[in-house]
């Protein structure tokens, strides 16, 4: 198949580094270090933005996504070298800094790195091979159909010429990129699909610094803010002397995130935007003088706002007030009680309850929940004049550039950024705040600065996973067929409700409603973001439906989903039927799935998001009313799965962090104050509470990849909802599932 | 502020700090030794795990003034080429996610497995669980310390 390139030659000439400024430059030696062995090139020719090839045919590539623990510098990089078909051990990774042009959308979120990069990269990869096989042909005189490029090498089998790419790529990188490129076919790969160990674990394990905590530049000042206390305040005064006063300090300034009437993007959310900042010589000493700080709060008033967002422009209430998670409470379980917005409905489902034999309705709920990134948030900025050099932990940098610009008043053009590695993402670093903060307090003060949330401030800052509340119902005939499906779903501030995933589409006569409660704590994506609720929801409902009908829960599953394949109800349906059962059918061969198995207390669920199915088989015991989450084993269908080692990594990640979150994860309010502010009061999952085994299988298959990062992650809900039923004969509805008295710990 | 000389990575270092100062900050901001990390402040994540001695302790928690003569080892030099067994171990289990936490489980690791070469499941559970991984790496962690513990020279 032909494609059309996009590449552009970015540069003719040889040795011009793409990196116009690295604030890591530390990071630098221990490749050089590696690179002793290979040899450093005496002169680099660059192919296009992604790559350049030195000329003794090492090879450096451009990795252009930011990286939160994916290893998607490892796995973009693998798909370039797949395609420009050169030894992995002379691939050399640097990280690509934000540059729009050279780069595109450097995007790190909703599972799409992989998939959104899987052409592009290749590309970038074949194109390059191309022009060194051009480049052979001119320099030998020989057609360029008959010559071969492999593992480094360009051959030409008649005249018996060979040279390495090192040797051709100072003639390659002077031509012209070619229009069309020849991709690979998924059984010709030799990179793709083969486990690479990650490229920075020597970086990791050695305490190289890599994250934007560990910058260190040249009369760099930190910095702390200090946010409001609660949700529903803001700044009032500040006197800040007493702070000054301390040792180490330079400054105390307060900043404002947003000028008048900016128009607010989707990822610009920031519920303190009036902030003060406290600056000195070192981390302690600042932390030191912030307790000195005297801060006067006063009410927000409501206000409404309109952000344009990824779906368009969209209105958004902020109401005043101080909240409380019992408030919330209440306020959920009215809004259930009543008629929600209706989204779908297929057949007649008013009619089937009314005609129900049984009926079974079940409520589920879930709180907020903080990111709680092993990395608080930070960010490094020094703006001088009309300049700003940036280095910025974050998930999407092309959306906060014009928010930094508008805030500093420069043009976005004079912003350059650099993207570290981020100690953990989860959906949270998405939130640039804290950049455009970093960005403002180097311009008050007049210097390079880092500005470092304490743990406090950065679990009590906000952006929080959204408190959710859904109701089901199912109607039964006599028989104790399934004959109607009813969700209805909110949350504050938004609804988790996917109206068109399964089971809409398996049943004849199926509602779906939501509902919505305004709110002024600030939320936002957090690891499969709604998904995250709902598929806990339900599969622990569906578990219940299929224990009525007297089915087994996979068969009474993989039944739906044949009726959604064969006679589809409705035409929105945004599932593959036939890949969701995949993953039922393989999670059941590979976990030796028993009907009735009373040796184990077994729950499975299976969930679709970002275009990818997952199945968990959860097994659980109770010890000592501890919960012991014994095996978990897992079936995934995400395409071709570039790294697979890598990607089973992700996958346990995603358990362990889903089981955590079941049983432990938990933010709640008082007068619009975050109840917990550091880990001797948010309980996070720990090694005595994580799976024992973790079992995780790929379907094979040739279709393009699909999400990776955040599939895995909803269906744990469910698993262990219904494998705690088996081992303590209570179904459990509210998250946390630790409140419960029968659960210890 | 007052003067302290201290023995880190088995050199001499001095530092004029407030004598409350933690080492988790004499580290990283004066000494720029930032693969001890900073994670809650309080001694709740296991972070900025470091060796006073041959124990794994928190430096958040540990005052410079308390330090006196006794060695303190950080990530940095826990080997001089990255080849610690544990190291090696868990390039081997290819462990780390995001990598933030990965020091502090190394030098909690390390030192479990200077003291009990031999480690049972429950006794890496109890050593590491002052440890968080928030992207949940714990089964490689578990097995990369049975597969040190299993290699020679620990």
């Amino acid at each position: 198949m032909g494609r059309r390139a996009f590449i552009k030659n970015t540069s003719l000439a040889s040795g011009g580094l793409v990196l116009g400024f690295s604030i890591l430059n530390s990071c630098k030696p221990e490749q050089a270090k590696e690179m002793v062995v290979r040899e450093m090139p005496k002169e680099w020719f660059e192919m296009n933005s992604y790559l350049k090839i030195g000329d003794n045919g090492v090879v450096t590539i451009y990795t252009p996504n930011p990286e939160f623990g994916q290893n998607i510098r490892t796995s973009m990089p693998m798909l370039v070298a797949e395609e420009l078909d050169v030894d992995w051990k002379n691939v050399l990774v640097e990280q690509a800094p934000y540059h729009a042009d050279k780069y595109g959308f450097q995007f790190t979120g909703g599972s799409r790195g992989i998939s959104a990069r899987w052409e592009p990269l290749r590309m970038a990869g074949a194109t390059a091979r191309q022009m060194l096989i051009a480049a052979a042909a001119e320099t030998w005189q020989v057609p360029k159909e008959e010559i071969t490029a492999e593992a480094g090498v360009l051959q030409h089998a008649a005249t018996k010429k060979s040279a390495g790419y090192g040797e051709m790529a100072s003639v390659a990188a002077t031509l012209t990129v070619p229009e069309e490129v020849q991709l690979k076919e998924v059984k010709d790969f030799k990179l793709i699909s083969r486990s690479q160990k990650n490229v920075d674990a020597k970086s990791i394990v050695t305490g190289r610094p890599l994250f934007g905590m560990d910058i260190q530049e040249e009369g760099m000042l930190i910095a702390m803010i200090e946010h409001p206390p609660a949700f529903g305040l803001t700044l009032k005064s500040v006197d800040g002397e007493a702070a000054k006063a301390m040792p180490g300090i330079k400054d105390v300034v307060t900043i404002k995130s947003f000028k008048d009437g900016y128009e607010k993007g989707g990822f610009d959310t920031n519920a303190f935007p009036e902030l003060v900042a406290i600056v000195g010589n070192s981390t302690w000493e600042v932390m030191q003088a912030k307790k000195k700080l005297k801060v006067e709060w006063q009410p927000i008033t409501a206000y409404s706002e309109t952000i344009a967002g990824f779906g368009g422009k969209q209105t958004i209430n902020i109401p005043a007030g101080l909240e409380s998670t019992t408030t919330h409470k209440s306020q959920m379980e009215a809004l259930a009680a009543k008629p929600g917005k209706v989204v779908r409905k297929d057949g007649n489902p008013e009619v089937a309850f009314e005609n129900a034999t049984t009926i079974l309705e079940r409520s589920y709920s879930a709180p907020f929940l903080a990111h709680n990134n092993m990395e608080p948030l930070n960010a490094f900025a020094h703006v001088a004049g009309d300049k700003a050099k940036i280095a910025a932990p974050i998930q999407i940098p092309p959306l906060i550039i014009p928010t930094i610009a508008s805030s500093l008043g420069i043009p976005k053009e004079n912003i350059e950024m650099d993207l570290p590695r981020m100690g953990g993402g989860f959906g949270r670093k998405a939130y640039a705040h804290f950049v455009v903060e970093a960005a403002l307090i180097s311009q008050k003060v007049n210097a390079p600065i880092k500005l470092v949330y304490s743990r406090e401030d950065d679990m009590t800052n906000g952006i929080y996973r959204p408190t959710y509340h859904a109701t089901y119902r199912a109607a039964f005939d006599e028989n104790n067929n399934l004959t109607a499906l009813h969700v209805k779903a909110g949350g504050v501030p938004e609804s988790p409700l996917f109206a068109n995933r399964f089971p809409a589409g398996a049943i004849d006569n199926y509602m779906a409603e939501e509902w919505t409660i305004d709110s002024n704590i600030s939320i936002g994506a957090f690891r499969a973001p709604r998904s995250n609720f709902m598929a806990g929801a339900e599969q622990a409902f569906l578990d219940e439906v299929a224990e009525t009908t007297g089915k087994d829960a996979i068969q009474f599953r993989l039944d739906l989903l044949k009726r959604a394949k064969e006679n589809p109800v409705g035409e929105r349906n945004d599932y593959d039927a036939d890949r969701y059962a995949g993953v039922l059918e393989l999670v059941r061969e590979k976990s030796a799935w028993k009907e009735n198995d009373a040796t184990k207390h077994r729950g499975v669920s299976a969930y679709f998001c970002h275009n990818s199915y997952a199945a968990h088989v959860l097994d659980l015991k109770m010890e000592n009313g501890k919960p012991v989450v014994e095996k978990v084993v897992c079936a995934i269908d995400c395409g071709v799965v570039v790294n697979p080692d890598a990607a089973t990594n992700m996958a346990e990640g995603a358990i362990t962090d889903g089981v955590g979150n079941a049983f432990y994860g938990e933010l709640t309010f008082e007068g619009g104050v975050p109840q917990k502010n550091n880990f001797h009061q948010y309980q996070m999952i720990r090694m005595k509470e994580a799976p024992k085994e973790i079992d995780v299988h790929f379907v094979q298959n040739e279709i393009d990849p699909t999400g990776m990062g955040e599939p895995p992650f909803p269906p744990v809900f469910g698993a262990v909802a219904n494998a705690l039923y088996k081992a303590t004969g209570q179904r459990h509805y509210q998250q946390p599932f630790n409140k419960s008295r029968e659960i210890v710990g | 502020m007052a003067i302290f000389n201290l023995n880190i990575n088995g050199s001499e270092h001095s530092v004029d700090v407030d004598s409350n100062t933690p080492m988790l900050w004499v580290l990283r901001d004066h000494f720029k030794l930032v693969g001890t990390k900073y994670g809650c402040g309080i001694a709740q994540c296991g972070a900025c795990t470091v060796h006073l001695g041959d124990n794994a302790v928190r430096s958040c928690q540990l005052p410079v003034s308390a330090v006196g003569e006794q060695k303190i080892t950080t990530i940095e030099g826990l080997s001089e080429h990255g080849d610690h067994p544990v190291q090696k171990a868990w390039l081997e289990i290819d462990v780390p996610q995001c990598g933030y936490c990965q020091a502090g489980q190394i030098m909690s690791a390390s030192a479990l497995l200077k003291r009990n070469p031999n480690p049972s499941d429950e006794e890496i559970e109890s050593a590491m669980n002052g440890n968080i991984c928030r992207c949940g790496t714990y089964t490689r962690i578990k097995k990369a310390i049975k597969t040190a513990a299993s290699s020679e020279n620990v």
